[in-house]
């Protein structure tokens, strides 16, 4: 019997790949163990292996087919003498959207993360960050930010990269893929896997004047250097009655990921944004990142920067100019409406939109702030919405406790009480570790239909 | 290997009575205004901790004695000898000690958290151990702008038995840093004497895992921390990478001035200041080789002594600094300490 071979997962956030290249030619025989294919995914170009014995009957994607969606039957395996189906296989020309699999049912099968649901809202900016008129351009975050690295490095000699596999491996997320071939090694530094010594070491390097670019491989690991990170980075300049500044990006990807579990999924935005001498940075779009990145680089304090591992392949509209900054301290309303106010960052506004989405097929409108970055925070944008709405809802993928919510919260209460027609719900994650099992990690952490159930409640819907 | 400790009377002969001079009175200065800090302490002036360096005197001074200008240095709390030594002014010294505004750190960092921008002094850190990456942080930026600049990174033997000494080591020699680590053991980290710590009790041995020469020196006797300086400083400007240096050493005073000192005998501490203090040693040293007159060391006291109370009072007439000064130096517009080439 013919054995189907499908594509694989090969990394936690993987939903699709492309099959960069077939190893194995229809009749070829084929053993348990031998590399079949090489698979790019968004993280690295891997080789394939059989897991059967027996004849490559057919392949049925070829060579070169993009967007290849995770368990995508990809070819057939059949035994000696067994004919397979005489139909021949795709060309490589074929669009990617026809080698998608067929949409499964959402949640239904066991084993399957609520992020495998592939949706990216798009900010709508009530005003953008550039010029009317500029051309755009597709982009994901994660080669925003690299372009974002790469162009400042061009800009500016003392900057560099450092951080684990940042180098020869191309980056454990790619986020630095092609840079140690355009700056060299002195510049695209592959450090040992010793948290607390890079940081400590870039953190130097930058109190003499250098911009490091220090890249943790997920800040889960950064606990290991957070002395380094505040009361050698953020303190100095103030300890030193304002001789020692110290210009350096702390980045990496923040939050949950798929399926890795309590020590890589934790979200340390409200960690960080506690401390005074830091500047904590959380976009959500590619722009955001792309923008955000190039301001960090050049701010002359420790900023942290953090990212998302299941938003580094998704795709958004990047103006395409040459020195594209955002300030620091600005949020974004990505989407306008009167009746709430949702106030985001990072992934939490894929969730406040898609929200806000299902909210306005009931009829209830809400303007959508994306804050981006949370330190310096922007109150104004805050506050003059919730003026207008009188509702505000919070969307945060950390811990309820000594969440960010909170901190708007009570500033709202202090700043805006005459105003709030409810009291201020803060969504966030749950106040659990995060579990591994698929169905408790979907519950474990925010979803679109728990803020649509604020909202409810705080518009008495 | 370690050397068993041997007081020289005699200076060696490569050795200038200029030097001598300098080396008695920097390590003099240090010593009267560690008293000095440790009389306000007692009189109010000085709040919070307070780390004396008095015994260790020779280890700053015979070290700095191998830097050039350019060269950085960065070390733990116990840091008022450093920053003397580095030619920091005792007055900005001393005002920071005492909380006010015109201490280096504008009162606001204290006794364990001061820099200077202009003698390449990197703090004064609070932070046990955290100043070895640091340093070697400073190194890996004059390497990268390639020039021959050194940095001297400090740390006690409390400080060695940290894990990120030795993920720094591992970097600074994968890298070749130049930087010295110099370990000032004073055989107590607080009141944890070495052996009750480690049972590695040579602490320049523990860089050879990391293919990082070491050598102990005796650290009561400058002229002995200057010659093996002097070859730490040459192996690292010769792009060599980073050197050890074990400083044996030992401090009178208590870790901090609430230390209760049970952990050890006050003959042991008597001991020690009778047998090799550093400053007797090189006093002897004068005298004896007829560099000096007791006259023209009691005029060379009595110098030290008028800085060292002139930097007492500037340091209780500074006001207070202005409470607008709560709010200044948290984020900076400007880097102050200018990029990486004008700071090299």
């Amino acid at each position: 019997m013919a054995i189907e071979i499908l594509m694989p997962a090969l990394s936690p956030t993987m939903e699709e790949g492309t099959l960069a290249k077939w190893l194995k030619k229809e009749g070829d025989a084929v053993k348990s163990g031998d590399v079949i294919a090489e698979i790019e995914t968004d993280k690295a170009t891997m080789e394939f292996e059989a897991v059967d014995e027996g004849i490559m009957g057919k392949l049925l994607v070829a060579e070169g087919t993009q967007g290849v969606a995770v368990n995508t039957p990809i070819a057939l395996l059949v035994e000696e003498g067994e004919d397979a189906d005489a139909a021949p296989a795709p060309k490589a020309e074929e669009k990617p959207a026809e080698a998608k699999a067929p949409k499964k049912d959402e949640g239904a099968q066991p084993g399957q993360s609520a992020i495998e649901e592939v949706v990216t809202p798009q900010p709508k900016p009530r005003s953008p960050d550039w010029p009317e008129g500029t051309k755009m351009k597709t982009m994901t975050v994660r080669e925003a930010l690299r372009e974002a690295m790469a162009e400042e490095m061009d800009r500016d000699d003392t900057v560099f990269l450092m951080g684990e596999e940042v180098g020869e491996y191309q980056g454990a997320y790619k986020i630095s893929q092609g840079l140690l071939e355009r700056f060299g090694p002195k510049r695209v530094v592959d450090t040992p896997i010793s948290e607390i010594g890079f940081a400590g070491i870039g953190t130097g390097a930058a109190l003499a004047g250098l911009r490091p670019i220090v890249e943790f491989m997920t800040f889960n690991f950064a606990m290991q250097a957070i002395d380094h990170i505040i009361n050698s980075a953020a303190k100095t300049l103030y300890m030193s009655g304002g001789q020692m500044g110290c210009p350096i990006v702390f980045r990496g990807p923040n939050g949950a990921a798929a399926r890795v579990g309590a020590q890589h999924s934790q979200d340390y935005a409200a960690w960080y944004a506690a401390i005074p001498g830091l500047k904590v940075v959380m976009p959500y779009s590619a722009a955001d990142a792309k923008g955000l990145m190039k301001q960090a680089i050049r701010d002359n304090n420790p900023v942290i920067f953090l990212e998302n591992e299941i938003l580094y392949g998704r795709s958004f509209e990047v103006p395409d100019l040459p020195d594209f900054t955002i300030p620091f301290g600005k949020a974004n309303t990505v989407r306008s409406g009167d009746d709430v106010t949702l106030v985001s960052f990072g992934i939490g506004v894929a969730h406040a939109l898609e929200a806000a989405a299902k909210l306005a097929e009931e009829g209830i409108e809400a303007d959508v702030i994306d804050l981006r970055t949370l330190r310096p925070l922007d109150y104004d944008a805050i506050l003059s919405s919730v003026k207008r709405t009188n509702r505000c809802v919070t969307v945060e993928e950390g811990f309820p406790v000594g969440a960010i919510g909170n901190h708007i919260s009570a500033y709202l209460m202090e700043n805006a009480f005459d105003y709030l027609d409810a009291p201020v719900i803060c969504c966030t994650g749950k106040d659990v570790p995060m579990p591994y099992a698929a169905n408790l990690e979907k519950h474990a952490l925010i979803t679109p239909a728990e803020i649509v159930e604020a909202v409810k409640k705080v518009t008495y819907k | 290997m370690a050397r068993k400790p041997s007081p020289q009377q005699e200076a060696p002969s490569n050795t200038s009575k200029e030097e001598l001079l300098k080396y008695y009175r920097d390590m003099l200065l240090i010593r009267r205004f560690e008293e000095k800090a440790g009389q306000l302490y007692g009189m109010g002036l000085i709040g919070g901790f307070c780390h004396l360096y008095i015994g260790q005197e020779a280890v700053v001074v015979g070290l700095e004695a191998c830097a050039k200008e350019g060269d950085k240095r960065i070390t733990s709390y116990r840091d008022h000898g450093h920053m003397l030594a580095c030619g920091m002014e005792a007055r900005g010294v001393m005002a920071e000690l005492t909380g006010r505004q015109d201490g280096y750190s504008k009162g606001k960092g204290g006794s364990m958290h001061m820099f200077s921008r202009e003698k390449h002094f990197y703090g004064g850190h609070g932070i046990v151990a955290a100043q070895v990456p640091l340093g070697a942080g400073l190194a890996f930026a004059d390497k990268y702008l390639g020039n021959d600049n050194v940095t001297f990174t400090y740390f006690g033997d409390g400080a060695a038995n940290q894990g990120q000494v030795y993920e720094t080591y591992n970097m600074a020699e994968l890298w070749d840093l130049p930087v010295v680590f110099v370990i000032e053991n004073n055989q107590y980290a607080m009141g944890m004497s070495v052996k009750r710590s480690t049972k590695s009790t040579t602490f320049f041995g523990r860089g050879e895992a990391f293919g990082i020469p070491g050598e102990q020196v005796d650290g009561m006797d400058v002229l002995a921390v200057k010659a093996a300086g002097e070859k730490a400083v040459a192996h690292c400007r010769a792009g060599k990478g980073p050197y050890i240096l074990e400083v044996m050493t030992y401090r009178y005073r208590g870790h901090s001035m609430s230390d209760p000192a049970k952990y050890r005998t006050r003959e042991e501490v008597q001991k020690m200041r009778d047998e090799r203090d550093p400053i007797e040693n090189i006093r002897d040293m004068l005298l004896t080789g007829k560099h000096a007159t007791e006259e023209d060391l009691k005029a060379l006291d009595k110098e030290i002594k008028d800085i060292v109370n002139d930097s007492a009072e500037f340091a209780k007439d500074s006001p207070e600094p202005d409470l607008a000064e709560l709010w200044t130096d948290i984020y900076a517009d400007e880097l102050p300490q200018g990029s990486a080439e004008e700071n090299a």
